[in-house]
C-alpha cells in the first residue's frame, strides 16, 4: 500500500446518493474537512429510482405518524432551499368507489395532528382541479405534495459541499475499511477509470450506502441487518397529471402518480428480494400490469398514453437492533453509532429514512460525527439555499414589472436551462446561435448546458450527463441526442476512443427501460433508434 | 373514453403526438423552415412542443404564428402524427398576440367582400394606385408588392338569384355549393362555370342557407370565436342540405373545402360527421360520377391546351389533386404536366402580411421559375390564394380547373348525351 498518496480527512462519507451528499454538504458547512466517495455516480441508487415525490407525509399520516411530520418539516424546507428542484404542485388524495370513505375521516385527522393541512374538498372541485383524476372519485382530499428532481437535488448538494471545500470522488468503489484495532481510520478505494487502488484517511467514516451499506459494515466488520424492497415505477410519455394523485387508503400498490418535469411517473409495487440481487434490478411483465391496471383507477387516461420506460429501485430498510427477525422494520431514520453498538470506533452509519427526510439525517449524522469531534456547530442546512436556488424576492409591481419587460425573450432551451438550474444558470453560455442550439430536442438540452455540465458538473459519461440535464430523457430516449452528446464529450476528452464505447453504454441502458414496456409506440422507438445507430453507425452493443 | 375497454387500447395514445418517433422528415417538407430561421419547424412546434407545453404553456412560442398551417408535414408524417393541427391548436390556447386591425380587416374576407363589392369600381382603382398600397404597407403593414384580386362590380349570390335560381329545381339531380368568398365578391364567373357543367350534366345547383365564410382567415388570425360562430353557423346550413334535402355540398376552393371537411372537427372541435363525407371538392364529385360511368362529357373538337397543374398545399392533404388533373387530362386536347408539389408560399393571409413577405416569395421561387421556364397557355390550379401569388409572381394565368372544364364543354351535346330532360314548370 502506497502511504504517498493517502490523505487525512475529517471525515470519509461513503456513498453519493442522497443521503451521502446531503450529510457531505452539513459536515463541510461545519467546517470539517470531508471526502464523499461513491462507487457509481451521483444518485444512481435508490435515490434516482424512485417516484421524485415532495411527499407532504400524509401517506404516512395514519401509519406511521412519526415519520409524517418529519416528513412535512423537510418539505416546507425543501420549497424554501431547494426551490429550484421542487416543483410545488399540490397533491389530492381521491376514494373510489370501492374505498371506505370513514378512512378518508381518520386520514384528514390524522395529518392534522402530524402538522399537515389537509382539507377535503368537494369531489366536482377535485375534477375540476385535476382532470386527468378519475372521474368516478366520490371523495378528495387536498395536501401540500409537490415533486422533487433527485438528480438535481443531489447535484446541488454535492456542489454545496465542494464550495465549502469538500472533494468528491466519483467512479470510487470501496473495496475495503482499514482499521487500526478497535477503529476504523480509513477507506480502499479501487478507481474504476484508472484500475488504480488508493486510500484515504480520516477520523470518521460515515456509512451512507443506502441498501449497499449492508455491505459497506460487513467490510468494516460489523452488521446492519438491511431488507431489501424492490419497488417498480413506470414512466409516462408526458405530463399527464398537474396534481400528484394518490389513493386515499392504506399504503399499497401503485397508488401514486406524480407529474414531475416533462413526465408523470407511476408506481410503486412492493416486494422482498434477496440481499445478492440488489444490483440486479429488472422489472417482471406482472409488476408491469399491477401498475398499469391500479395506474388506470388513478388516472384512466394512463391506458392510453405512451409508456417511455420502467425501472425499479431497493428501498434501503433496516431492522431494528432489537429485531433480528426484521418483523420491525421502520421507514423511520436509522443512525448507528457502531462505537456504542459493535465497539467499533470512527465509524457511523446513516440509513433507512426517505429522499424527503434526508436533510434530516444528514443533520443527525453530522451531529453525531461533531459530537466525537468535540466540534460545536450548530447545523445551518435548513436555512441556507442550495445552490441553485432563488431568494424568494419581495413581491412588488415594480419587481413583477422589471422581470416581464427587461428580459430578452428567451429561447426554449433557455427557458428549460433556468427550468433545471434555477440561478446557476447564468454560468450556462448559451449567448450565441451554436451555443444554443439543441442536443437534446425533446427536453430542450442546448450545447451550451452539456458544456457546462461536463465542465462544472462532475460528468464522467454520457449516462451521467443524462442525470445532470435530462439529456436523453425525454420521448426519443437518446435516439436523436446520444450521438450530439457523445461528440462534445468526445471534445473534452482526453480518450475519445472510450466515448464510443460509452455511447454503446447508455443506449444500452436505454433499452434495458424500455425493454419491459416494449410495444405500441415504445417499441416503433426503440426500432428506430436500432436503425440509426446499428444500422447507419454500425454501432454493435455485444463488442462494446 | 368511456365506452372503451381499458385493455383494448393499451398504451396506444390518444395524444397523437406521441406517436411522434422523432424522424424529424416533416422538417424537411416544411416550407417556411427552409427560409425562415426563426420558425422552429414542424417537429419541435408540434409533437416536441405539444410534451413541453402540457409541462408548462411558458414553453409555448409565438414564433409558431410563422407556421403557414399548409399540412404539408402532415403528409410527410409516416405515423399520422396532426403535426399541423398541434401547432393551430396550439396558438389557439396559448397565444397572447392580439390580431391588429390589419389582421382583422384581412381575416373578415365576407364584411370587406361586401363593403368593396358594392364600391367595386372605386376600391379597384384605389387598390391598384402605387400611393395607395403605399399608405397600406405603411399603416396596415399590407405589403406594397401586392396586388388585391379585383372585387366584381356583382356578387355570385346576386347573379344566381338573378339567372339561375329560377331553372335550379328543373333538373333532375341536385347539389348544394358552397362558393366562398372569392366566388362571391371577386370572381362570380368561376360559380357561373360550375353552374354551367353541373346543369350540362343534369345537376340543379342550389346554395346553401345564408352561406358564411369558412373562416380559414379568422382562424389563422386568431379571430376564434368569430371562426366558431360562423362555422357553426354553416353546419346547420350543411345539415339542412345534406340531411334534410339529401343534397351534397361540392366547392371550387380546396382551402373552403378543406376547412370545413376538416379544420371544423380538428382545431375548433365542432362536430361534422353527419355532413363530412358529403362535403367534397367539384372536380372529385365530376371526375367519379365520370369513372362510374354514370355521365359522359362531351368536348369542343377545337381545344388545344398547353396547361401545367399546381398543387396546391390543402389539394396535396386532402390527397384530390388527382380528381383535377384526371378530369383536365380527360379533354380532348390538353397537354397537361404537373408542377413539382410546393407551397407557393402566399398561404392565404400570411403572404399580405408586410413581415412575411420576403419570406412569401421566397418559399415559391422554385415554382415560379419552373413556370416561368414551361411553355404553357394556363397554369392550373384549385386554389385562388395560390392563383394571385403565381399571377403577381410569374408571366402566367393561372385558372381553376371547372373554368377549363367549363370552356372546353360542349353543353348542349353533354346534355343530349347524358339524357338531362328538364322538368316542366309548374
Amino acid at each position: 500500500m502506497n502511504k504517498n498518496n493517502s490523505q487525512e480527512y475529517d471525515v470519509i462519507i461513503i456513498g453519493g446518493g442522497i443521503t451521502g451528499a446531503g450529510t457531505a454538504r452539513d459536515c463541510a458547512m461545519r467546517g470539517l474537512k470531508v471526502l464523499m466517495v461513491e462507487r457509481h455516480d451521483l444518485a444512481t441508487g435508490a435515490t434516482g429510482r424512485n417516484h421524485g415525490l415532495l411527499h407532504s407525509g400524509a401517506r404516512y399520516a395514519v401509519t406511521d405518524p412519526e415519520s409524517a411530520s418529519e416528513c412535512i418539516k423537510e418539505n416546507m424546507i425543501l420549497r424554501k432551499i431547494a426551490n429550484h428542484c421542487v416543483d410545488e404542485t399540490d397533491g389530492l388524495f381521491i376514494s373510489l368507489p370501492e374505498d371506505d370513505l370513514d378512512f378518508q375521516t381518520q386520514f384528514i385527522r390524522s395529518c392534522v395532528e402530524a402538522g399537515i393541512p389537509a382539507e377535503a374538498i368537494d369531489p366536482d372541485l377535485a375534477r375540476r382541479m385535476e382532470p386527468s383524476a378519475n372521474p368516478n372519485l366520490v371523495g378528495a382530499v387536498k395536501v401540500p405534495d409537490g415533486s422533487v428532481d433527485p438528480f438535481r437535488l443531489t447535484l446541488a448538494n454535492a456542489l454545496d459541499a465542494k464550495i465549502h471545500g469538500a472533494k468528491l470522488l466519483t467512479q470510487h468503489e470501496v473495496m475495503g475499511i482499514i482499521k487500526e484495532q478497535d477503529r476504523a481510520v480509513g477507506v480502499r478505494l479501487l478507481d474504476r477509470h484508472t484500475k488504480e487502488e488508493k486510500t484515504y484517511y480520516s477520523k470518521i467514516l460515515v456509512n451512507a450506502g443506502g441498501i449497499w451499506g449492508h455491505h459497506i459494515a460487513e467490510l468494516a466488520g460489523v452488521k446492519v441487518n438491511m431488507f431489501p424492497a424492490k419497488g417498480s415505477l413506470l414512466i409516462f410519455g408526458h405530463r399527464v397529471n398537474k396534481l400528484v394523485i394518490n389513493r386515499c387508503r392504506k399504503p399499497s400498490n401503485a397508488d401514486i402518480l406524480v407529474p414531475g418535469d416533462t413526465i408523470s411517473v407511476i408506481g410503486t409495487t412492493s416486494d422482498r428480494i434477496p440481499y445478492d440481487q440488489i444490483d440486479n434490478m429488472c422489472v417482471t411483465p406482472q409488476e408491469v400490469d399491477i401498475l398499469m391496471s391500479e395506474g388506470q383507477k388513478l388516472a384512466p387516461s394512463l391506458a392510453t398514453t405512451r409508456i417511455l420506460r420502467a425501472y425499479a429501485g431497493v428501498r434501503p430498510l433496516v431492522a431494528a437492533d432489537n429485531d433480528p427477525t426484521g418483523r420491525n422494520i421502520s421507514r423511520g431514520i436509522v443512525l448507528l453509532d457502531h462505537e456504542e453498538r459493535d465497539g467499533l470506533a470512527g465509524f457511523i452509519t446513516i440509513t433507512g429514512g426517505k429522499l424527503m427526510t434526508y436533510r434530516l439525517m444528514a443533520e443527525w449524522a453530522t451531529d453525531l460525527v461533531c459530537k466525537k469531534l468535540a466540534i460545536d456547530q450548530a447545523c445551518q442546512t435548513a436555512e441556507t439555499l442550495l445552490p441553485g436556488a432563488k431568494k424568494r424576492d419581495n413581491f412588488s409591481l415594480k419587481n413583477a414589472t422589471q422581470a416581464i419587460y427587461s428580459e430578452a425573450p428567451l429561447s426554449l432551451a433557455q427557458k428549460a436551462a433556468r427550468h433545471r438550474h434555477g440561478s446557476l444558470s447564468t454560468k450556462i453560455k448559451d449567448k450565441n446561435e451554436y451555443e444554443d442550439s439543441m442536443i437534446c430536442e425533446c427536453e430542450g438540452v442546448s450545447v451550451g448546458e452539456v458544456n457546462y455540465a461536463i465542465e462544472e458538473l462532475h460528468v464522467n459519461n454520457l449516462v451521467d450527463l443524462r442525470r445532470r440535464t435530462r439529456l436523453g430523457m425525454g420521448t426519443c430516449q437518446g435516439e436523436l441526442c446520444a450521438c450530439r452528446g457523445a461528440a462534445l464529450l468526445c471534445a473534452k476528452s482526453d480518450n475519445p476512443n472510450a466515448v464510443k464505447d460509452d455511447l454503446a453504454d447508455f443506449l444500452q441502458e436505454r433499452w434495458k427501460g424500455m425493454y419491459p414496456v416494449a410495444w405500441g409506440e415504445t417499441i416503433n422507438e426503440v426500432e428506430f433508434t436500432s436503425w440509426i445507430y446499428e444500422g447507419v453507425y454500425g454501432l454493435k452493443p455485444e463488442k462494446n | 373514453m368511456k365506452n372503451k375497454k381499458p385493455y383494448e387500447l393499451f398504451n396506444i395514445s390518444d395524444n397523437n403526438f406521441e406517436q411522434c418517433v422523432k424522424c424529424t422528415v416533416c422538417t424537411v417538407y416544411c416550407p417556411i423552415l427552409a427560409v425562415d430561421p426563426d420558425f422552429p419547424g414542424p417537429k419541435q412546434s408540434g409533437p416536441d412542443g405539444e410534451r413541453l407545453r402540457l409541462t408548462d404553456p411558458k414553453y409555448y412560442d409565438e414564433a409558431l404564428k410563422l407556421c403557414l398551417n399548409c399540412k404539408r408535414c402532415e403528409v410527410a408524417c409516416p405515423h399520422g402524427v396532426k403535426i399541423g393541427d398541434i401547432i393551430q391548436a396550439a396558438r389557439i390556447k396559448y397565444s397572447k398576440h392580439k390580431p391588429t386591425l390589419r389582421d382583422t380587416i384581412l381575416a373578415n374576407t365576407d364584411f370587406v367582400g361586401t363593403v368593396s363589392s358594392a364600391f367595386a369600381p372605386i376600391v379597384n382603382t384605389a387598390v391598384a394606385l402605387k400611393p395607395v398600397r403605399l399608405a397600406m404597407d405603411l399603416t396596415l403593414k399590407i405589403d406594397h408588392h401586392r396586388i388585391f384580386p379585383k372585387y366584381s362590380g356583382m356578387k355570385f349570390e346576386t347573379w344566381y338569384k338573378k339567372e339561375a335560381a329560377a331553372t335550379q329545381d328543373l333538373y333532375p339531380h341536385h347539389v348544394s355549393y358552397f362558393h366562398g368568398c372569392y366566388v362571391n365578391y371577386n370572381f362570380p364567373q368561376l360559380g357561373m362555370d360550375l353552374v354551367k357543367i353541373m346543369n350540362a350534366i343534369g345537376y340543379g345547383v342550389h346554395l346553401l342557407e345564408k352561406e358564411k365564410c369558412c373562416g380559414v382567415a379568422l382562424i389563422s388570425n386568431g379571430l376564434i370565436k368569430q371562426a366558431t360562430r360562423q362555422a357553426k353557423h354553416n353546419i346547420a346550413a350543411f345539415e339542412q342540405s345534406v340531411v334534410d334535402k339529401g343534397m351534397p355540398i361540392i366547392g371550387t376552393s380546396s382551402t373552403c373545402t378543406f376547412t370545413i371537411r376538416d379544420e371544423y372537427p380538428h382545431l375548433l372541435g365542432l362536430k361534422n360527421d353527419t355532413v363530412r363525407d358529403s362535403i367534397e371538392l367539384a372536380t372529385r364529385f365530376i371526375y367519379r360520377l365520370l369513372n362510374d360511368e354514370k355521365i359522359v362529357l362531351k368536348f369542343k373538337p377545337d381545344v388545344k391546351l398547353k396547361l401545367a397543374y399546381h398543387t396546391p398545399c390543402h389539394m396535396e392533404k386532402l390527397g384530390w389533386s388527382i380528381y383535377s388533373t384526371e378530369l383536365l387530362d380527360a379533354i380532348p386536347g390538353v397537354d397537361m404536366f404537373i408542377l413539382d408539389s410546393q407551397c407557393c408560399g402566399i398561404a392565404g393571409t400570411y403572404g399580405f402580411k408586410k413581415e412575411n413577405y420576403k419570406s412569401s416569395q421566397l418559399i415559391g421561387k422554385s415554382l415560379f421559375d419552373q413556370i416561368n421556364e414551361s411553355d404553357i397557355d394556363f397554369v392550373a390550379t384549385d386554389c385562388e390564394t395560390c392563383k394571385w401569388q403565381i399571377e403577381m409572381s410569374t408571366k402566367a394565368k393561372v385558372k381553376n380547373p371547372i373554368s377549363i372544364l367549363a370552356d372546353a364543354l360542349d353543353v348542349e351535346a353533354t346534355m343530349k348525351a347524358n339524357g338531362v330532360v328538364l322538368k316542366k314548370e309548374s
